[in-house]
């Protein structure tokens, strides 16, 4: 409990760095918010567009002002969309985004996890080679060309899926897919070399001489320790699946908040910039504090430390 | 030790049988997946598809009227909010929009516009003389900073008001002589004004709702729309919903119930979309698959038209070499053009040698562009040998910037490599990202460089005007004193003649004599839309399509076409 509360403490005064640092280092990038292919008609109108959003001010000042706003539960509005706020735009996209993103993780995880076991348990055997294989593949390929392949063929070719959009549960599989795959790969690896470890430690021969069943060795003692490594990879995945991916969300265009993760940089949306960053933080460190928490749960070692 | 529970689902004890339940828990786990997909999806409305379904281009960046920039953007907000004209939708000529007629004095500054009497708000309320007043009003407010505001400055005093030199709006010449008649004053006869007020910073916007919700407006219920649709909903990145508005002055001509706009940037996807019936039309010549033009450009539903939009590189006279006229000209007189638009952009833009789209309007007759300087080698290395630089020794190296983008980059190779052969200059590439490429422009941190302009009504000073010396949009260090004084003299011309004349002179000086840019093609626009399954888009200059007149045609049934697929 006391380690839960000195975590969490470290939380805030870590945010604040953060958002400091998104904050001065996206106003260095050249060009602003409203540099734009037409200029205002008149210096004056220029300057008047500059201090409606306060940027004409320090710095300085300007987070103060930010920090402020923050504290009311306000990131402030959009630069680019000039009629949503921040919050808005986080509450439309993000629905989006966790959806896409938890089954993406159900889908890397219901077929990473089983694919690496089997894997781990055939060594030598050409099904493993097979597994070893797939996996690769699954690893190597990027979405951006699992995405346009999958689509060629199940939506465009024999139209089982729509090419697009975001409608119906049809819609979901192929970017469910397109974004998994290359997770599942990596959970197969992770969870394979797990297994491999944990079936040469002495416990496992323990539990054998004991003579239980081998699947009660594999899946109540060995498979507990060998997930742990897939455990601990989670945290930052689901933090990035949850955060939306901007090849998925931009080829299917799935209105999700990936998108934005990159154009509002491209855009200089400071607001968008930084609520995004904040976000993208927050989920970072509490998914990768409860990860340690599961090491506890999952790894006796680590509860007698 | 405790026992620990299990982890996974508990499997027969069997040696033997734990193949056969990996394979049962894989199962189990895919019945998991399968539920939470369910789940997830089922939670959410089920869309049905709207009447017409158009794939617009980049999410709209706002629905404001007096914010808007993009021409996509500007298609949605006109569909919303109307000003005193309207579009003809096979034209792109103005026609009567709220306000039903109108009588220009004979020097061609006083406008007196009839608002209908039956010009209702979607509310219901009459929109009268005193809205437009008010909405002009704002958009000329410092306050609203709007980036279009320049196409005011028309007005009498609208440029000393929006910069903040004048505060008493009394002075702006708008003025509400009763509830249906309002009085236009303007600097000169501009001869584009009626055309200027079909365009969305004139639109008509609801005061009540504006002064209540402040940047908000947008998202409050009822939508107040003085158009032909109001807005039903707004989900960024996805679409904007327009149902049509009965309350309208013209609804019974409205032709589509439901409109769904959608947002992509992906070419391929946008493609698909099409090509599978999801969407009806897609109408953004970014959404064209580059590589796939030749090919798509046989097909009965792929749709090539002229637009209004110029593609040339400025030259920045703040430097040397570059402020010899002589070596601009040099530069322009060998760009081969035909080989850019043959080999690079393939979409059949027409080559330019000035500024001015061919077919652009001058008053009722068409405007006739300078010549301009043809291609001539020998000419430039005399030009550039007068300048000092005999084949070009002593030349230092020319930077040409270019925003991130293939054809950008495929065109500077193309350059470099004329004017390397033709001229003996060594040119660097420098690409920048977008804002950085803008800031470059405006900052005056170039040698040469890559640009666009669209022009925002159908006339030659929408182009002309740019390169005025105190343009912000000039953005080449270029003031010709001449310049500006004829081009404002075109701006006062009532005769069509001596205007074109005028015009022409101004022009002559810009791509013949000085050469702050330098010309090389004419956009055109690309569209898919099959005219046996949409009506109501009609080709013209501007490539405007109102809303309102498009729709599906009935005996077409909604989706699942199976258009042939172009590979």
């Amino acid at each position: 409990m006391n380690y839960l509360f000195k975590r969490l403490a470290l939380l805030p005064p870590l945010l604040l760095v953060i958002s400091f640092l998104a904050f001065v280092l996206v106003r260095l990038a050249p060009g602003g918010p409203f540099d734009r292919e037409r200029k205002p008609a008149s210096p004056e109108i220029e300057r008047a567009l500059l201090a409606r959003y306060h940027l004409d001010e320090p710095v300085a000042r300007q987070y103060v002002r930010f920090l402020a706003g923050l504290v009311r539960g306000d990131f402030g509005a959009s630069l680019k969309y000039r009629n949503h706020t921040v919050a808005d735009i986080i509450a439309q996209g993000l629905p989006v985004s966790l959806t896409l993103g938890l089954l993406a993780f159900g889908f890397s995880m219901g077929l990473g996890i089983p694919a690496g076991f089997y894997g781990a348990l055939r060594r030598g055997q050409w099904r493993e080679h097979g597994v070893a294989l797939l996996t690769l593949l699954a690893v190597c390929v990027p979405s951006f060309v699992v995405g346009p392949v999958l689509v060629m063929l199940l939506a465009v070719k024999w139209s089982v899926f729509p090419v697009a959009l975001w409608e119906s549960p049809l819609h979901v599989v192929l970017p469910t897919a397109s974004l998994g795959v290359y997770f599942a790969g990596k959970v197969a690896r992770l969870m394979r070399e797990g297994m491999i470890e944990t079936l040469r430690l002495e416990f496992i021969q323990t539990a054998r001489a004991k003579g239980l069943s081998e699947t009660a060795v594999l899946l109540r003692h060995a498979l507990r320790l060998a997930v742990v490594p897939v455990v601990s990879y989670s945290g930052p995945l689901l933090a990035d699946l949850l955060t939306g991916s901007f090849v998925i969300e931009n080829l299917f265009q799935i209105p999700g908040i990936g998108v934005f993760m990159v154009n509002s940089s491209l855009s200089r949306d400071y607001p968008m910039v930084v609520g995004l960053v904040l976000l993208y933080a927050i989920l970072l460190l509490v998914l990768n504090l409860i990860v340690d928490l599961a090491y506890h749960l999952l790894d006796p070692r680590v509860r007698h430390e | 030790m405790s026992r620990p529970r299990p982890l996974f689902l508990r499997l027969s004890t069997d040696r033997a049988g734990s193949e056969t339940s990996v394979g049962r828990r894989l199962g189990r786990l895919a019945g998991l997946a399968c539920a939470l997909v369910l789940c997830a999806t089922g939670c959410r409305p089920s869309f049905e598809r709207a009447d017409l379904v158009i794939l617009n281009g980049a999410e709209p960046e706002s629905l404001d009227p007096h914010l808007v920039t993009g021409q996509a953007d500007g298609r949605i907000v006109m569909a919303l909010f109307e000003g005193l004209t309207r579009f003809d939708p096979r034209t792109a000529q103005p026609m009567p929009g709220l306000a039903e007629r109108w009588d220009i004095s004979d020097d061609g500054c006083v406008y007196t516009f009839h608002l209908r009497t039956n010009a209702a708000w979607s509310t219901g309320e009459p929109i009268v003389a005193e809205d437009v007043v008010w909405s002009w009003r704002r958009i000329l407010s410092p306050e609203t900073a709007s980036d279009y505001v320049g196409v005011l400055f028309y007005l009498r005093n609208g440029e000393a008001f929006a910069t903040g030199k004048l505060k008493d709006f009394n002075q702006v010449g708008v003025r509400a002589l009763d509830a249906r008649t309002l009085r236009v004053e303007l600097e000169s006869p501009a001869a584009f004004f009626l055309d200027l007020c079909c365009f969305q910073p004139f639109a008509v916007v609801p005061r009540q709702r504006i002064e209540r919700h402040g940047d908000r407006w947008l998202h409050a219920r009822p939508f107040m729309a003085s158009g032909a649709y109001t807005l039903d909903s707004w989900r960024l990145n996805d679409r904007v919903r327009l149902r049509r508005n009965p309350r309208y002055w013209d609804a019974a001509n409205t032709q589509s119930a439901v409109i769904d706009l959608l947002s992509g940037v992906v070419p391929a996807t946008a493609l698909n979309l099409y090509l599978s019936g999801a969407v009806d039309i897609v109408w953004d010549k970014e959404l064209v698959p580059p590589d796939l033009i030749d090919k798509l450009k046989g097909r009965p539903d792929f749709h090539i038209a002229p637009s209004l939009g110029n593609y040339f590189i400025r030259v920045n006279v703040t430097r040397t070499p570059f402020d010899d006229p002589r070596v601009r000209r040099a530069l322009a007189l060998v760009i081969d053009r035909e080989r850019i638009v043959s080999r690079i952009t393939k979409g059949g833009e027409r080559v330019a040698y000035c500024v001015s789209p061919p077919g652009i309007a001058n008053g009722t007759n068409v405007y006739e562009p300078p010549r301009g300087l043809r291609p001539d080698p020998d000419l430039a290395r005399q030009l550039l040998a007068e300048a000092g630089y005999p084949q070009g020794r002593g030349f230092p190296t020319v930077t040409y910037t270019y925003n991130t983008q293939e054809s950008h980059r495929k065109i500077g190779v193309e350059l470099r490599e004329m004017w390397g052969r033709e001229l003996g200059l060594r040119v660097e590439l420098r690409q920048l990202e977008w804002k950085a490429w803008l800031r470059a422009q405006s900052m005056l941190d170039y040698d040469l460089v890559r640009s666009s302009w669209v022009g925002d009504y159908n006339d030659p000073n929408t182009f002309l005007d740019l390169f005025m010396s105190e343009n912000p949009n000039n953005r080449t260090g270029w003031r010709n004193p001449a310049y500006d004084r004829i081009l404002r003299q075109a701006n006062a011309e009532t005769d069509p003649a001596r205007r074109q004349d005028l015009l022409c002179a101004a022009e002559t000086i810009l791509v013949e004599q000085d050469l702050p840019v330098l010309p090389l093609f004419f956009y055109v626009n690309m569209e898919f839309f099959d005219p046996a399954r949409v009506t109501g888009i009609h080709e013209n200059i501007r490539s405007e399509h109102p809303l309102r007149v498009i729709r599906r045609i009935a005996s077409a049934p909604a989706g699942k076409p199976r258009h042939e697929l172009p590979f």
